[in-house]
């Protein structure tokens, strides 16, 4: 009956899909592809679509956490509604890049230039099992290059770590946790220091300073300077 | 799909001719892709795609998901197909090349053994004439056997042909595109015909049957080496615990595609039993037709005779 039942699940998969790209899975599945995830991500960093499993398969508890802060905020509750997308597509990157230095937007796409990065290649989600968690954990991975911009943190192994840190404070992601604290494994002894001594104190103390990041409704604040912005969330100006 | 699947259950009392008839053709213009239901063209299109994005990863897919276990398959195959030295054989569906390999390892094996009794005999004989003898078969370490590897995939043949050069293995082999449901071959001309887990993927499965019988020569032989079905329960429960909860995850983790091995794990459910491929195959004209079961029949060998 078990093996039964695992063919009509799958075989209704289509119906059960509840949004473009979801894949429905079994707790068991999920399971072995957290654990699996994990481990590959740690053998080959350079699969960031393990750390994406390992984010959506472990975070049955902290995504409906954040869902319910962004609810009972405001800003957060409108984002909820209108559920902006961060692309290429969407950006006027033009127009940000004609912002004034020190903006969000002027530095947003200083910092992707910088780093040679683009907002178009966060994977979205397969594993969650609720449509409007995947568009948090969505969000979430958007919003990670803005938290990049105003933590004023790099795109090398070190400034990731840095900025694991205060997102594992920030959202309670067991994956973030987990970046955090196995990210460091491949640093330098030198950059351990720096990393322990001054990087990691500071990310905590933003961290638990600063108010709910997908709370702020980023689209809308690309004028405003990055130091009001950050003063207004709580995070401290970087070392 | 639901629905399709209930049919499927309601054909099965209908008279075995019937069955295999619609499980050799199309059932109408749609057929299944896995458990979807899909027209021909769109089958055809989906599952050249599935291979064209596992191709890379599809050798450490296999050692991962069948634990290795899938080369001890392909082992039992080359040996009870026993090529002696001379055999053509074509392997249909040999993509990334595993069968063509083993077959011209095997037929180099049994040519030094030949060689080496030769020269037992040559008792009598000066240095020289043993040194020109011996050179001269040499040079055909193969004895003349040649292998084709057919596939309709480019991805996979690329693999293939990279994975020779790697390995070594130049000579006595041939790489060629083609469909298995249409070989661009002459009748009669091979001696051997293999198919190792490729009939499955395969959209008109009869059409690929009278291929091969066509190409063979009197005489010829047809080995098929497949997923099958397997009749004890609890196996098969574990077996379809481990297919349906395992496998995708490997695919996802190792190669990043879940989707392409969900695809394998549905469409060896849809393949037909061993008894019914049995059938189909001598619906094809084969005689002797006869099947071994590998491991419960997780994997089954099916072969028969062109006479």
């Amino acid at each position: 009956r078990g093996g039964e039942e695992e063919e009509e699940e799958e075989e209704e998969e289509g119906w059960h899909q509840l949004y473009p790209g979801h894949i429905p899975t079994s707790p068991l599945q999920k399971a072995l592809l957290a654990a699996g995830s994990a481990v590959m991500a740690l053998y080959d960093p350079y699969r960031h679509d393990m750390v994406a499993v390992l984010g959506e398969t472990t975070g049955c508890l902290a995504l409906p956490n954040l869902r319910d802060k962004m609810k009972n905020h405001p800003e957060g509750y409108r984002i909820l509604q209108e559920r902006p997308r961060i692309r290429l597509s969407t950006l006027d990157m033009a127009r940000l890049q004609g912002l004034p230095d020190g903006s969000l937007g002027r530095e947003y796409v200083r910092f992707l230039e910088d780093n040679k990065v683009s907002p178009d290649t966060r994977m979205p989600p397969k594993f969650v099992d609720d449509e409007e968690l995947a568009y948090v954990i969505q969000r979430y991975r958007e919003v990670h290059d803005l938290m990049h911009t105003l933590l004023g943190m790099p795109t090398n192994m070190l400034g990731e770590v840095a900025v694991k840190w205060f997102e594992a404070i920030q959202t309670g992601l067991p994956m973030c946790v987990l970046g955090a604290a196995f990210g460091p494994v491949r640093l330098s002894a030198r950059k351990l220091q720096v990393l322990a001594t001054e990087l990691v104190p500071w990310a905590i103390r933003s961290g638990l300073n600063a108010s709910c990041i997908l709370n702020v409704y980023y689209e809308q604040r690309w004028e405003q300077p990055v130091e009001s912005l950050r003063e207004e969330i709580g995070i401290f100006p970087p070392p | 799909v639901r629905l399709c699947r209930c049919g499927c259950r309601a054909l099965l009392s209908r008279p075995a001719g019937a069955l295999r008839a619609l499980r050799g053709l199309a059932a109408g213009p749609e057929m299944h892709f896995g458990f979807q239901t899909v027209t021909e063209a769109e089958r055809r299109e989906k599952i050249y795609q599935v291979f064209e994005s596992v191709a890379k990863k599809y050798d450490v897919m296999n050692d991962s998901m069948t634990l290795g276990i899938h080369r001890v398959w392909k082992d039992i195959l080359i040996h009870k197909m026993n090529p002696s030295p001379g055999t053509l054989l074509l392997d249909v569906a040999g993509g990334t090349g595993d069968i063509a390999f083993r077959f011209i390892n095997y037929v180099r094996s049994v040519r030094e053994r030949q060689l080496q009794r030769k020269l037992k005999h040559h008792q009598n004989l000066s240095w020289q004439e043993i040194f020109e003898s011996y050179q001269k078969d040499k040079l055909n370490s193969l004895g003349d056997s040649q292998v084709v590897v057919c596939d309709i995939n480019r991805e996979m043949l690329k693999v293939g042909k990279q994975k020779a050069q790697h390995l070594g293995y130049s000579e006595g082999l041939s790489w060629v595109l083609g469909n298995a449901e249409e070989l661009p071959f002459d009748d009669d001309k091979f001696d051997v015909y293999t198919i190792a887990f490729g009939i499955r993927n395969v959209t008109r499965i009869d059409l690929a049957l009278q291929e091969a019988y066509r190409v063979l020569k009197p005489g010829g032989r047809f080995l098929c080496l497949e997923f099958s079905h397997v009749s004890n329960p609890l196996l098969s429960r574990l077996y379809d615990l481990y297919s349906f909860q395992v496998i995708p995850v490997l695919g996802e983790v190792i190669a990043g595609d879940w989707k392409s091995y969900q695809y394998l794990v549905e469409s060896i459910r849809r393949f037909p039993p061993q008894e019914e491929l049995k059938a189909m195959i001598e619906d094809a004209g084969f005689f002797k037709v006869d099947y071994e079961n590998l491991n419960f029949g997780i994997v089954a060998i099916h072969s028969g005779f062109k006479l």
